[in-house]
């Protein structure tokens, strides 16, 4: 019904990185490779979860005046969970994240769910909305690394795919090579969606 | 209802909830966390420093390199292995501060007489898939054996015997300036570095 479709929608008609453009600072800096897009997306997707919870259910609470700083008390907090659990627990990819984790902050994904949907919204929507977002943020980001770690570097989540001969295409894992990549993938999706009708 | 004191109440509440929640996280994880830097220096340390069977992270000397900008003092740590009680190597760790893109930290890890054993990149921001490849074990692997008596300690473009690479000798050149400089300093400071630990400052 309408949960699992807003989830559809939320993945690719409402794509957060491909259809809003939204978050695309951590999008094009961190995704040298599919496991950062994996474990950045992955990182995004609890904050968002988690603020989209915390934010319906305290949104009779919160005066309109003081919602902005309210949310991103609540969205700064989870972002700081996130960073010590992952420095405890995942050192490797808290080494490869690194000065990202922070950023998620001001994502503005995750404000701009947490202003348009989860403060008017009951807390099963708001939790739907959230795992949707999340999941089409995390996909959008691990597609992105994946093309430029596989041109880039040869390799997909690590393991070489093109042997010892290939000459890696260097452009594809510095900056300029995430807006061409981005570019690219943003017209291939415009093209199949112009395809289908 | 929108009264300035509601605003301020809930406010204050959900700033004193976030509080109370982050000290929480912070205190189950301040071990796990210091466990791991603690691990990730020791790796460090192993994989620079000939064998040995003490904790070197247990048993250092702190030595003033140098001032900086404030005047304030710069301080050197030295890691000793030891191996049946014997001074077996040293390491420390050195700043390039002229890599191509921001600081390149190199842990040296030398013999008692000077010769390099090894040397661990251990944080840098090189361009990836140029200068990045000086934290590769092939281009590490070029500064075991080498002293300041038995190297010239320059890169090739400017006429010393270490490999740059390809595309790519701001890097390398930081790695081995700093390196360099560390071993000078340890010659100059030889005494105090090996002087025994008990009384050195821990």
């Amino acid at each position: 019904m309408s949960l699992v479709n807003n989830i559809k929608k939320s993945i690719w008609a409402e794509n957060a990185v491909f259809r809003l453009l939204l978050g695309l600072c951590p999008a094009l800096a961190v995704t040298t490779s599919a496991e950062n897009g994996l474990g950045m997306g992955l990182a995004t997707t609890f904050v968002l979860v988690c603020s989209n919870i915390v934010v319906s259910s305290l949104r009779k609470v919160i005066p309109p005046k003081v919602r902005i700083p309210s949310f991103i008390v609540v969205i700064a907090s989870f972002v700081t969970i996130v960073q010590l659990c992952m420095e405890a627990y995942f050192y490797d990819l808290h080494k490869a994240l690194g000065i990202f984790i922070p950023l998620i902050v001001v994502n503005c994904l995750i404000l701009g769910r947490a202003e348009a949907f989860a403060s008017k919204n009951k807390l099963l929507p708001a939790v739907v909305d959230g795992v949707g977002m999340g999941i089409g943020f995390t996909l959008a980001l691990f597609v992105l690394g994946a093309v430029r770690e596989l041109f880039g570097s040869g390799t997909l989540l690590g393991y070489s795919v093109f042997g010892e001969a290939y000459q890696p295409l260097l452009l594809m894992i510095l900056p300029p090579g995430a807006f061409i990549a981005m570019g690219l993938l943003l017209a291939g999706m415009n093209l199949f969606d112009a395809r289908k009708q | 209802m929108n009264s300035i004191p509601r605003l301020v109440l809930v406010l204050t509440l959900i700033t004193a909830g976030a509080g109370l929640v982050l000290s929480l996280v912070e205190s189950v994880t301040r071990e796990p966390i210091a466990e791991q830097r603690r691990q990730e220096m020791l790796r460090a340390l192993q994989a620079v420093l000939p064998p040995a069977d003490n904790s070197p992270d247990d048993d250092t000397v702190e030595l003033v390199v140098g001032q900086d900008k404030r005047g304030r003092d710069v301080m050197r740590k030295f890691f000793r292995g030891r191996k049946d009680g014997q001074l077996s190597g040293l390491a420390f760790k050195v700043v390039a501060p002229d890599g191509y893109s921001g600081n390149i930290d190199v842990m040296v890890g030398i013999d008692p007489s000077g010769t390099v054993v090894g040397i661990e990149i251990l944080s840098h921001n090189e361009t990836p898939g140029l200068g990045d490849k000086i934290a590769f074990p092939e281009y590490k692997k070029t500064f075991a054996g080498k002293n300041l008596d038995n190297a010239d300690w320059r890169v090739k473009k400017d006429g010393g015997e270490f490999d740059q690479i390809t595309g790519a000798t701001i890097s390398p050149r930081a790695v081995v300036g700093a390196v360099r400089k560390g071993l000078e300093f340890y010659r100059d400071n030889k005494s105090e570095v090996i002087a025994d630990s008990q009384g050195g400052t821990q």
